[in-house]
């Protein structure tokens, strides 16, 4: 009996736990769109702020969409091709070396975790080392060295179930390594690399803290790599604080069109990795 | 056809040439961030001691008196609550997910983790500030006698407990997954009852996961910036109790990067806080991979 | 041809998703002998065993029809706690795996979960069981250190020990000693010898020899059917169709 109540009241506990999770997300999204979602409308879509991105009333947030497409697609443009052949040198290299491979591995499991405030105080020491100032470029280089290691290991990740044999029969055939390593590997897990690419461009246009020292903020938009850019992420900050209701309008309007994004990308790499699953089957 | 023979050996020796390039790269990449770190705070170091600077509550960057106590315990306060919070709740989470949920709802589930798990720090923050701050202000607050803006370890606490409840999660679900469905069918045969299987067996067996995704939750929480900083009310003071304002060591950093050239050594003094969490969260981690390798093993 | 039938299966399919796993199976299962299910493997023979203890419950997308009868009651459709059902057996894997615990409390296991505490009693019953798995001999002295330590032998031996210990009136057991090294393999087998003196033993096999050694009834399963059952001396000496023949003669292999 006291068994079945115990059962009973551990069981009530996981469902409320699995409730509060449902509840949470439901909450978050419905708060944020039913801010959001009035304050949008085509003007927020295609137009730069006026008179100031703090106290200026008109206007819309096109800087940061513009601003964060452009930054967001060059770091993870950046962190593709350095982290691709990574991920491929590790998998088609390296992939009788265990000690090596483990030791790398671990190395990208703890800069993983490194918090992107870090990266972005390193990177504005790293702009003032090489004397750039606060521009779409500096952006770019520290998104891509946050962006880095989440990319590798997603592919790593993918890579290491394509299977051994493939690789001997290829290498056999006569194939080089790297014909082998972009031919066959990559094409064989093309779909989970892309899903990896998809997850870091996520997490390029999402993140803030990197972006706060190095890429600057601007009610323009940017025209060449030397120019600062707004970034969405910065819009909902920055305008947030602002007194004037109507420049808050803008961040909630910015939060909106953030969560779509993520949403999109979510959906689409959801897409992607069922079709992957059912040819690994 | 030597032509192309050649080409196809260039070809190869320009890729590899390549490979090895970005991988010398990212293997050094730890030891430059470390090293930058480092030697960007360690002018501090000629006016303050390291205990001064970790133990010493005295922050008065005008005359190069820098103690980092204060935000260091913020971040402390902070990482703590919220781990009180999400812990339990992913346990319970990640055990009814992978031992008695349906397909129908795992197909629903999934989804909603990821979904958590990809939503940027700064909505977090919105939704803090929107939901989470009036809701500590209006309600929790006057329940226990306090008065409260709301900004406040509790809030910055709450937003953060549900920023890395699917950090945490995703992991236990892994761990869960991979103790092997024999021990179960072991247990159930012996005439336990599928809870008593889940007490005795499963989460003993997973105690060391346990405990490591415990951890890595605590080094990701310690480092996260701006949804903290969106609603933690940003005080230079040690809270008291967790409706108080706090000063967690992240949003130093990123309050302050304005004023970093204005003072001297000011710069130093934030890219030694990037240090500490920089030194961390790393060593937080190691010990976490190694706790789960050496456990690997048995 | 069978004195007491302790296990009917009866008219059962079972069904994973769109696939049929088990077709039509009917069987007889001897009381206190040792009844080897024999075949290739993925055959069905494990899934047909797991049916028997109800393990299939865990498993998403099952779906079971038929009944399996042990002592007059149906065990697919009954009202009875299934824990009670799965009292009566005790299972055995084709890895061992020990609970994470040590390794008195992997023998005392399933008297704690059942409500014996007495320390003197659990005490005899431990080193009751081990000596019957003949473990005692070696891990008397160390019977606090984690079960996972001993060898996989050991680990099989404890096993089989920690099902003992419910008192259980049948025994299954999935390819025992695929795992283990020649002396262990034939502790166990001979350990099935004394055993069926007082248990029912369901053994699943793909070792022809395994189970010309110890066998007394035989059912042979292959592609989710059962092709042929029948006490063991006929069985071999002489099979009734073809597909038996064929796999008697290595024509699967």
């Amino acid at each position: 009996m006291i068994k079945k109540i115990e059962e009973i009241f551990f069981r009530s506990l996981m469902l409320i736990s699995n409730m509060l999770i449902l509840f949470v997300l439901a909450l978050i999204l419905f708060s944020i769109f039913k801010k959001g979602l009035s304050a949008l409308n085509w003007e927020m879509l295609t137009q730069r702020p006026h008179g100031g991105y703090y106290y200026g009333k008109e206007g819309g947030v096109l800087n940061a969409i513009v601003g964060s497409l452009y930054l967001s697609i060059g770091a993870t443009f950046l962190a593709t091709i350095i982290g691709v052949p990574v991920a491929l040198f590790m998998n088609v290299y390296l992939v009788k070396q265990r000690k090596i491979l483990n030791f790398i591995r671990f190395l990208l499991d703890l800069i993983w975790g490194v918090p992107s405030i870090v990266y972005g105080a390193f990177g504005f020491t790293l702009m003032v080392f090489l004397g750039i100032k606060t521009s779409l470029l500096a952006g770019i280089i520290t998104v891509t060295l946050f962006i880095l290691p989440i990319m590798i290991r997603a592919c790593d990740e993918i890579l290491k179930t394509s299977p051994l044999g493939l690789l001997e029969a290829s290498l056999s055939l006569g194939s080089t390594k790297t014909e082998t390593s972009f031919r066959v590997v990559l094409m064989q897990s093309f779909s989970g690399i892309v899903t990896a690419i998809l997850l870091s461009f996520g997490r390029a246009i999402g993140d803030a803290a990197s972006v706060l020292f190095t890429a600057g903020y601007t009610d323009s938009i940017p025209t060449s790599l030397n120019e600062p850019a707004a970034t969405l992420p910065l819009s909902i900050f920055f305008q947030l604080s602002s007194p004037v209701p109507e420049v808050q309008n803008r961040a909630y309007a910015s939060a909106v069109i953030l969560i779509v994004i993520i949403l999109i990308i979510s959906l689409l790499s959801r897409a992607l990795s069922k079709k992957y699953h059912k040819n690994r089957i | 056809m030597i032509v192309l023979f050649y080409n196809r050996k260039t070809k190869n020796r320009i890729s590899t040439a390549w490979m090895l390039i970005a991988i010398t790269f990212v293997i050094i990449l730890p030891f430059i961030l470390g090293a930058g770190l480092y030697y960007k705070s360690s002018m501090l170091f000629e006016q303050n001691s390291l205990g001064d600077l970790l133990f010493s509550k005295v922050w008065k960057p005008s005359i190069g008196k820098f103690g980092f106590l204060t935000f260091i315990m913020g971040s402390v306060w902070v990482t703590f609550i919220a781990m009180l919070i999400s812990a339990p709740i992913c346990i319970f989470a990640a055990l009814s997910i992978t031992q008695y949920s349906r397909k129908f709802y795992l197909r629903i589930i999934h989804p909603v983790i990821d979904i958590l798990a990809g939503l940027p720090s700064v909505v977090y923050g919105v939704w803090g500030i929107i939901v989470v701050v009036p809701f500590i202000s209006n309600v929790i607050a006057p329940i226990f006698g306090a008065q409260t803006m709301g900004y406040s370890i509790l809030a910055g606490a709450i937003v953060l407990s549900v920023m890395i409840i699917p950090f945490i999660l995703n992991i236990l679900i892994e761990i869960f997954r991979t103790i092997p469905i024999e021990l179960t069918e072991a247990s159930l045969s012996l005439g336990a009852t599928k809870w008593e299987t889940i007490k005795y067996v499963l989460v003993k067996k997973a105690v060391p996961g346990i405990i490591a995704s415990i951890g890595f939750g605590l080094a990701r929480a310690f480092g996260e910036t701006m949804a903290v900083l969106m609603v933690v009310g940003n005080m230079i003071q040690i809270p008291k109790n967790v409706f108080d304002a706090g000063y967690p060591l992240p949003a130093l950093i990123a309050n302050n990067y304005g004023e970093m050239l204005s003072i001297p050594k000011y710069d130093s003094a934030l890219m030694f806080a990037a240090l500490i969490l920089f030194v961390v969260v790393m060593v937080f981690n190691a010990l976490m991979r190694m706790l789960i390798v050496r456990y690997d093993k048995y | 041809m069978i004195e007491n039938t302790k296990i009917k299966v009866d008219k059962l399919n079972l069904y994973i998703g769109k696939q049929h796993i088990l077709k039509d199976i009917n069987i007889e299962i001897p009381e206190n002998k040792l009844t080897v299910i024999l075949g290739p493997s993925g055959c069905g023979k494990t899934t047909l065993l797991k049916c028997m203890n109800r393990l299939t419950d865990l498993y998403h997308d099952v779906k079971i029809d038929g009944s399996i009868i042990i002592d007059n009651e149906d065990i697919l459709h009954t009202k009875t706690d299934v824990t009670e059902i799965r009292k009566k057996m005790g299972l055995l894997s084709q890895r061992p795996f020990p609970l994470p615990m040590n390794i008195y409390n992997n023998v005392a296991y399933g008297l704690k979960i059942s409500g014996r505490r007495n320390k003197k009693a659990l005490d005899a019953r431990v080193e009751n069981y081990l000596k019957q798995v003949n473990l005692w001999d070696e891990v008397h002295d160390r019977l606090r250190e984690p079960a996972s330590k001993l060898s996989i032998g050991q680990q099989q031996r404890l096993c089989l020990a920690r099902g003992l210990a419910v008192d259980p009136e049948i025994i299954l057991a999935d390819e025992p000693t695929s795992a283990l090294d020649p002396i262990s393999s034939e502790t166990i087998e001979r350990k099935f010898e004394e055993l069926k003196q007082q248990y029912t033993i369901v053994m699943v096999t793909h070792i022809l020899r395994q189970a010309r050694r110890i066998a007394d009834y035989v059912v042979f399963m292959y592609m989710g059917e059962v092709i042929e059952q029948g006490p063991a001396k006929e069985f071999f000496e002489n099979p009734k169709m073809d597909r038996t023949k064929a796999y008697l003669q290595g024509a699967f292999n």
